[in-house]
This record gives C-alpha cells, structure tokens and sequence, in this order.
C-alpha cells in the first residue's frame, strides 16, 4: 500500500511522530502488519495526549459526571449538554489554545475561538455567549505585551466577526506563563431538544460528506504540536498553527443549524485538532460502523497534496456529515446557499474499519475503534511525588511579614496591580452585546445573558486562581469551583454544571502529576457539595518552559440559571445609605494573597483558608437572599481582599457612590483583614428596612453575617474612620493601570 | 394605537452580517412593526417602507469595510430606493456600506486607537428636523453602544463643510453633558461626527447601535427614540 515517496515506516519514524516503542508495538499488533505512513500519521494524533487523553482519562472517569439535568454523559458527545426545562438545553464547553497561542497569538487564540464554537454548534446550539480565561507572564516584559496584544486581537476579531457576545473572562499575570500563556476559550450556546445532533456515523450506505472551508497544509500535527513542551525549536512549529476565518464559520455555523434543523442529517462532528481523522473514525466508532473515504473528492487548497497531509490538516471551518443518500441534493442546496463546499467523499460501512482511498490506492485501513478514547487508545497511570516546593511554600513563617506603615499607599498598590485592576482594556475590545441577550457584563462577578424564548437567563463565569492552586493543588481547585459557582450566586443564578480545563505541566514527571491528581480529587468533592457535575472539557498537559512548568490552572467554566430576571444582581453600589454588610466572616488569612505577592514579592504560605460545608451554606443563603429581593448588590471577596471588594462595588456604580466602614480589630489586625483572601465571603448592600430579615435568614443557615457600614455619596471610601481613599484617585488607578503598563 | 399602520422593517441580511436577527427582534418585538429579512442575493424587497442595513461583517471584511457589500444584487435595489426617496438606515457596518454605496458621502477609516472598541458612549443630537429625529429635542444626549473596529468618520475638508453648512450631521459624540470633546471621541471621527444622513434627509448612517439600547431588560433604552422617531414619521405620513 505504501507510495513509493513516502518515508519508510519504522520505530524511528513512530518515535519522530511522538508515539513511544510500546505505542508502536501495540499499533503492530492491531494491524498485525507495520501500518503505511498515513496510518502511522492517524495513530499518532489519535493518540497524542490532545485528543486520547491517555494520562488524564482514568483519573477524570472519578470526578462527577452526572446529574438529572444531563443531557449527555461527559466525553460522549463534542460539548456538554444541559436541560435548562422550557425544551431547551444548553451546549458548553470550554478548550485550550495554549501552544499555538505561544507562537502565534493572533490566529493561535483566535483559532481556539473558532474551534469551541464548532464545538458548540456542531450539536444543533446557536452559540450565545463567549468566555475565556488568559494567563501571561509579567507585564513589564515586552514578550508579554506582543501576547496579551495578540491573543486579545485574535479572540475579538474572531468573536466580533462571528457574531456571539464575549461576556466574561479572567485574565492573570504570572511570571510562571511567561513563554508559556494559556488562552482557555469556552462557549455557550442553546439548543431546542429534538434538534440536539450527535456525532454518529450510522448506517450501511449513507453518506459521507465534507463541508465548509478547503483542506490545506495548515495545523498538520498540530495535536502532536499540542503535546509537547514549549522550548526555543517552538518557533519552528510554527506551521502547526491553524488559520482561522471567521467569515466563513459564520457561513457554516448557520448551514449547519439549517441543515440539523431540516432534520436532513445522521450525524455531524466538526474538524478541530487531528481532522478528518479524527472525525471519522470517532463517528465510525460511536456508531459501531465503518467508513470508506475517497480523498480525491476533498476540496483542497493546493495541489499535490498527500493522503498524509489531507488526514492530518487541522485546517478550520469544516465539518464532517453522514447522511441518508436521499438528503444529499437537500444538504448540497443549503450548503450552496451559504457559498460553501459540500462534498461526498465517501459512505458508512457496516463493518468496523475506516479505509482511506486516494488516486486510486488503498492509504489506510484501520479499526475505527483502536484509535479512539475509550476504545484502542492507550490509557497510563502515572506516578505521582508530592513536589519538594511545597515543604518551603507551607512553612514559610508568614508572622514574619511587618505590617505595612501606611495602609493607604498599599491600597493604591493594590488596586494597580495588573492581577487586580479593571480589565476594560481587554474586553472593551470584545463585541459584549451583538444578539442583544447581554443582561451584565464583562466586569460583573459573572456574566448574565437572557434567553429570549424563555423567561431563565443563564449566568457564567471562569475561574482558576493558580497561585492557589500550586500551593494547594487539592484545596485550590475546590476554591475555583466555589469561587465560579459563588460568582454565579452572587448574580442570583444557581450553578448547575462545570465544564473544566486543565492546564498543568508534564504529566511524565511524577510531580506534576501530583498536582494533577490532587487537583481532579479537589474538584470532585467541591463538585459533589454544589451539585454541578463535571459535563466535560479539556486537557492540557506539557505547559513547560526550559525551566519551570506554569501553575497548576484548572480553569473551571460554571453554568449557573437565573429563574427570573427579577433575581439579577449586580455588583455596584446602588443608593446612597445603603447598609453594607458582609456574609461570612473575616479570618485575616494571607497567605497565598496578592497582598503578599505586591507588597513583598512572596508566594508563599498554604491556599487560604477555605472550609466547603461552609461555603455551601454562604453560597445558598445568599441565593435565598436575593430570591427574596432583600439585596441589592452582591459582590465576592476575592484577590486583594475585601477591602479591594468595597472598592470595587463603588467605582462600578453609575454615580460614584462611597462607603464607610468599620472592621472590629480586636482579634485581628487590620491590614490582614482588608487584605486577607480567606474564602466564602460576600459582601452586599440592602436597604435598612431589610437589615433585620437578612440577619434572621443568616441566623436560620447559621451563616455568620455582620452590618460593617453604609454606602455614601462624599466621593469618598472611608475605613475606620482614618482610612481614606480617594474615589478620583482610585477609579484613575483600577481603570488605567492596565491600558498604561501595556502601551508603556 | 393598534389602528393605526404598521411600518414594514426590510433587514437586509449580508451572508456576515451579525446584528440582523437585533435589528429584526427590535422591530419586531420591541416595536411592534412588520419586519422582513432580504437576502443579499435577492432583488426583491419585500414591499418595505424602511430599509435597515445592520451591523456585522458583510463579506468578511477582510477587505475595506462593506466594499464587497455594495455590489451585491439586494443593494442595486436599495440604492433605487433611497434615491426615490425611501427611508434607509444604515447601523455601524451598514453605515459604511452606504458610504462605499455612494449613498452617503465620506469613509470609515480604523480607528484612531487601532483597537476594536465595544462600550457605552453618549451622542449629541444635533438636529430634530429629520425623520430619523424628529422624537428627540436638539442638544439631547443618547447613551447608546458602539462596537466597531472602524467607525473613523473621514471625509475631504470641503465634503465636512457642506455636511455642517446643511445640516446634515445627525449625532456627535460628546460627554454624559453634551460637551462635543476630544476625550468623548472615540474613535478619532472628524468633528467627532457618529452619525449623519443625505442631502435629502431620507438615509442615515451612525456608528451606535440604536438596537442595542431598545430594550428596557438590558438596561439602555436611548436608542428608542431613533426607531420611534422613524415610525412616527412614517405614520403622520401615511394618516
């Protein structure tokens, strides 16, 4: 079968291609022969760790993954799928893009884009709202500004032109992602049930067709690329980065929903890492089929293209459809409507091989199965070692830190912080509102978008502090569930669901490892207590630079529902005279705090204090709270502490309004607890006559709630009564830092 | 009020437009008009009495802004439409559409920032004389969204003059108080111009998007005024 072009194939050449001796050895005795070229290329991106997830399926088989709203198992179908009652379900997930955002931003994150919304509407889901979550290195390093600047650009350009709000995100600055950033990008999209399409191939004779965009030489092995660490020969990999148009995902996204709707389909999976390849022989095998393919037929970019390359080509905006034969010329006219290829190029099989005809030779012929997860694709259980930092990090003797002579410059410090201050330069560059859902915006605790055939909105946010995380892997993953889903309360939403994902280093050194299984047990427990299983997601392993792996980021993507747009929430000061109280109670824990990071340049210390029992409770009081309409502002205290909280609820009101309050000092001193990050705490404002009920419902959950000030108009924030910060001089910092230090 | 007409919205759908199904939903729902989607490919336009060309990406753009649009079959019909008088509005890439249409004078360039800009702005209105403002009071100022990567209002020093001298300039943006300020520009427009009409006052271009703050639920309402204006006109017309 072998061309004669083509490489010999041999364990040099498997070994070139990522697979190990024993991945190839095993690949020998599948096909009880030494397999083409073009199949040693399938198996190798079928199982590189992108798309087989071989180090990280057994342990994620342990988190949650069911509930009564699931629509689909996690890993079953290309997103999650969740029922959100009125016959409609929501489609989510959130992907990786680090890699090729490392060494080409722009298309790198723009890509990554692209990709989850295929993802999305792949199953039948009209995309309603973009999130994203970043990480880069220090911002005073211009290889950091070149990132931020790109992948921004990209994630907007992509978004914007394709048409779907981009309502929240995170954005973090660490000198650990400095050649390594993460750009996580996730979608939300909605979904009447009888239209839900799955990717299935089915069906003895029907066909096989192409759609969308050509096949070009562009992103070959890019899963391969995705699976290794960054180092200076990345560069070279460049080619591995796919191109991205967003003109014609818009074409196909609403082919493919006219398409499904019509009811005209089998099964449909979209084109992302690995392909047709990937494509067909998931269908062929979620179906217990087989398929034929004639690669003469697939559109391509540029001649003399290999079989290799054509099975390989991470090219974007296609799709992959089966069909009953009798829908062919249907399909073919909704696709001609949108000015896009739609190509047979092959049919279903009732046995169980996909075969891959080109110029007139047999190129492949595999078991479907054996290439898959779940099926042939290898499974590892790696070692693990507790990392030897964590023995300085959780000894270190925080009573060594002085307390700061002037807590007002450290305020200002604070609020300039790049982890801290507003992120309006990143998301004013993002359409928020085009469809017109878009209920709270980017700068909420988490985004809120309206669903206009129903009377539920859906509230989401993603959330992964990382620091947390790599001084507590366990303790930290369970805080970014709780912070995502304390997000979601704090707009009045109920979290239902996660999509996750995982960013860690590789996997192959035991303490990464570590990390990771920590990280999954974390996760699964604070999943369990909220009730938001785990609806799928994605791995990705090897984000190294020469030196240091990044933080351990399990991103977490939370879905939340608000059941009517009475209980939306928002973070800002709404009235002057307000009372402001906190729910939860101050403990002066810094460790782990920005605090801490800003003032002294120590990571240190264990993950802050966090007990999940109690924020279960917090978390449902304060649903109970605003369901009832005695709040009204609700914010979270998170990096910073509560003090850069109250900041924040002031400078995001309309009219400026202050505050002033008053901390009971007795125990604790002053600088920890405004600057403590200890976790479940709330703060919120509420009209005086709706004090003593918030007080007696706090008193029925025993959640410790105290009055600490009022909300005022002097255009100032006063603390204790000699604190005071300046409402000019503080919205100057928070709003501008970030827009200063990148264009400085 | 039911008795009275109603106007029949024509959405003109480019294959990348993204604010069609906005622009219909407003009409349609928010309105409660008759609305129409025309296909950019058709030449039929449905029996409209106002033409709205949305917001989004006509072809992509990956050329000039809306310089592909301009030749396609719907907009033959609409440039005869607006030159026999009929009501033409065109929002953020549907105002640059009509700029490369010839329909109005001058051009989008980037904007001065480089940078996609997406946020509330406050726009002056500058004249209640025509069909697009005739429920606002001169001097008013609308808080509506923009969200535009070229919304640079460029035209030659004699073309800004003719637009200024007759009065052809519809909104400018300004502060929350009205002030017409270099700070409040944001995209580096000459004069700080966000929107103006023809000659003849029956099309209009504007980089905000009046859709966007129609609807009382996402908390921005100032865009009402412009479609209403547009009604109200179309009705005392009709009556």
């Amino acid at each position: 079968m072998n061309s004669k072009t083509e490489p010999t194939v041999n364990l040099e050449l498997a070994l070139h291609h990522g697979l190990t001796k024993e991945e190839y050895e095993k690949i020998l005795s599948i096909l009880k022969r030494t397999p083409t070229f073009t199949e040693l290329g399938i198996y190798s991106v079928m199982w590189s760790e992108h798309c087989s997830y071989k180090n990280s399926i057994a342990l994620l088989k342990t988190l949650p993954r069911s509930g009564k709203r699931l629509l689909v198992g996690a890993g079953e179908e290309n997103a999650g799928l969740v029922d959100i009652g009125d016959g409609l379900a929501v489609a989510f997930k959130i992907e990786s893009h680090n890699h090729p955002s490392a060494v080409e931003p722009y298309q790198g994150a723009a890509t990554g884009v692209g990709g989850i919304m295929r993802d999305i509407f792949t199953m039948g889901a009209r995309p309603i709202a973009a999130l994203n979550s970043l990480r880069f290195g220090n911002l005073d390093n211009n290889q950091t500004k070149h990132l931020l600047k790109g992948v921004v650009k990209g994630i907007g350009d992509y978004g914007n032109s394709f048409g779907v709000p981009t309502v929240a995100g995170e954005v973090y600055f660490e000198d650990c992602y400095q050649t390594n950033p993460l750009v996580n990008a996730m979608a939300i999209g909605i979904v009447e049930h009888r239209h839900v399409a799955s990717a299935i191939a089915k069906g003895d004779g029907n066909i096989v067709m192409i759609v969308g965009a050509a096949t070009g030489k562009d992103g070959i092995h890019g899963a391969t690329f995705a699976s290794e660490e960054i180092s200076e020969a990345s560069e070279a990999k460049r080619p591995s980065v796919q191109v991205g148009d967003p003109f014609t995902e818009k074409l196909l996204l609403e082919a493919t929903l006219e398409t499904i709707r019509a009811g005209l389909i089998v099964g449909i999976q979209d084109m992302g890492a690995a392909g047709i390849t990937c494509s067909s022989t998931e269908m062929s095998a979620k179906g217990n089929s087989g398929m034929m393919l004639n690669l003469d037929h697939v559109p391509v970019r540029e001649e003399n293209m290999s079989a290799y390359e054509i099975m390989l080509s991470e090219s974007q905006e296609r799709m992959l459809i089966v069909a009953e034969p009798k829908n062919e010329n249907a399909i073919k006219e909704i696709f001609k409507k949108w000015d896009l290829n739609c190509v047979t190029i092959g049919n279903v099989t009732n046995d169980d091989r996909v075969k891959v005809f080109y110029n007139g030779e047999l190129k492949a012929d595999v078991p479907a199965e054996t290439c898959v997860l779940g099926g042939g694709a290898p499974v590892y259980y790696r070692e693990t070692k507790k990392p030897a930092y964590l023995e300085q990090t959780q000894k270190y003797d925080l009573s060594k830190i002085p307390e700061p002579e002037n807590l007002t410059a450290v305020i200002y410090k604070l609020l300039q912080s790049s982890n801290i201050a507003s992120k309006r330069w990143v998301y004013e560059q993002y359409d928020s509102m085009v469809r017109t859902n878009t209920v709270l915006s980017p700068g909420s605790d988490a985004a809120v978008v309206r669903i206009k055939k129903s009377e539920k909105l859906l509230a989401s946010k993603t959330d992964c502090n990382g620091r947390y995380v790599y001084l507590n892997p366990k303790k930290g993953t369970m805080i970014a569930v709780a912070e995502s889903a304390r997000n979601v309360v704090c707009t009045g939403g109920k979290p239902i669901a996660i999509t996750n994902c995982l960013n860690f280093g590789n996997p192959y050194k035991p303490e990464i490892y570590w990390q990771f299984k920590e990280a999954i047990e974390g996760m699964k427990e604070a999943c369990l207590a909220f009730d938001t299983p785990v609806t799928g997601g994605n791995v990705s392993f090897y984000n190294e630079s020469p030196n240091f792996a990044v933080y351990p980021t399990p991103t977490i993507g939370m879905l939340g529902i608000i059941e009517d747009k009475k209980f939306v929430t928002s973070a800002d000061f709404k009235q002057h005279g307000d009372q402001i109280l906190l729910l939860g109670e101050n403990r002066g824990d810094i460790s782990g705090s920005e605090f801490l990071s800003v003032e002294h340049g120590i990571v240190a210390g264990d993950a802050p204090y966090f007990n999940l029992n109690r924020e279960v409770i917090l978390q449902q009081c304060t649903l109970e709270l605003i369901q009832k309409g005695l709040v009204c502002s609700a914010h979270d205290v998170s990096d910073g502490g509560i003090v850069v909280s109250l900041i924040e609820c002031s400078l995001l009101s309309k009219k400026k309004f202050g505050f002033n309050v008053t901390f009971n000092t007795t125990d604790i001193p002053l600088y920890k607890v405004l600057f403590g990050e200890e976790q479940s705490r709330i703060v919120i404002s509420a009209k005086e006559e709706n004090v003593q009920n918030i007080f007696s419902l706090c008193a029925q959950y025993q959640l410790p709630v105290s009055a600490i000030g009022f909300v005022t108009n002097d255009g100032t924030m006063k603390i204790n009564n000699h604190i005071e910060i300046s409402m000019e001089k503080a919205s100057v910092l928070y709003f501008h830092s970030l827009e200063r230090k990148i264009s400085s | 009020m039911s008795r009275l007409p109603k106007i029949r919205f024509g959405i003109v759908v480019f294959p990348g437009a993204n604010c069609d199904h906005d622009a219909y939903y407003a009409a349609k729902n928010i309105f409660h008009q008759d609305a129409e989607f025309l296909w950019h490919k058709d030449t039929d336009l449905k029996n409209s009495d106002v033409i709205i060309l949305p917001g989004g990406f006509s072809y992509g753009d990956y050329l000039r802004t809306g310089a592909i649009a301009r030749f396609s079959p719907i907009m033959n019909e609409v440039i005869k439409f607006a030159h026999s008088g009929g009501t033409v509005i065109g929002i953020c890439n549907g105002f640059q559409v009509l700029c490369e249409s010839g329909l109005l004078p001058g051009v989008l360039l980037r904007n001065s920032s480089l940078l996609f800009s997406c946020k509330h702005v406050y726009i002056r209105v500058e004249h209640s004389h025509s069909r697009f403002t005739q429920e606002c009071s001169v001097g008013e100022v609308l808080r509506i969204p923009i969200a535009h990567g070229e919304g640079n209002y460029f035209a030659e020093p004699e073309t800004i003059r003719s637009l200024e001298e007759n009065k052809q300039i519809v909104f400018r943006y300004c502060d929350e108080y009205g002030n017409v300020t270099a700070e409040s520009n944001p995209n580096g427009s000459i004069n700080n111009i966000a929107g103006i009409m023809n000659a003849a006052g029956n099309v209009m271009g504007l980089m905000p998007h009046p859709e966007r703050a129609s609807d009382e639920a996402l908390g921005s309402v100032d865009g009402k005024k412009i479609f209403e204006s547009i009604i109200k006109n179309f009705v005392l017309q009709t009556v």
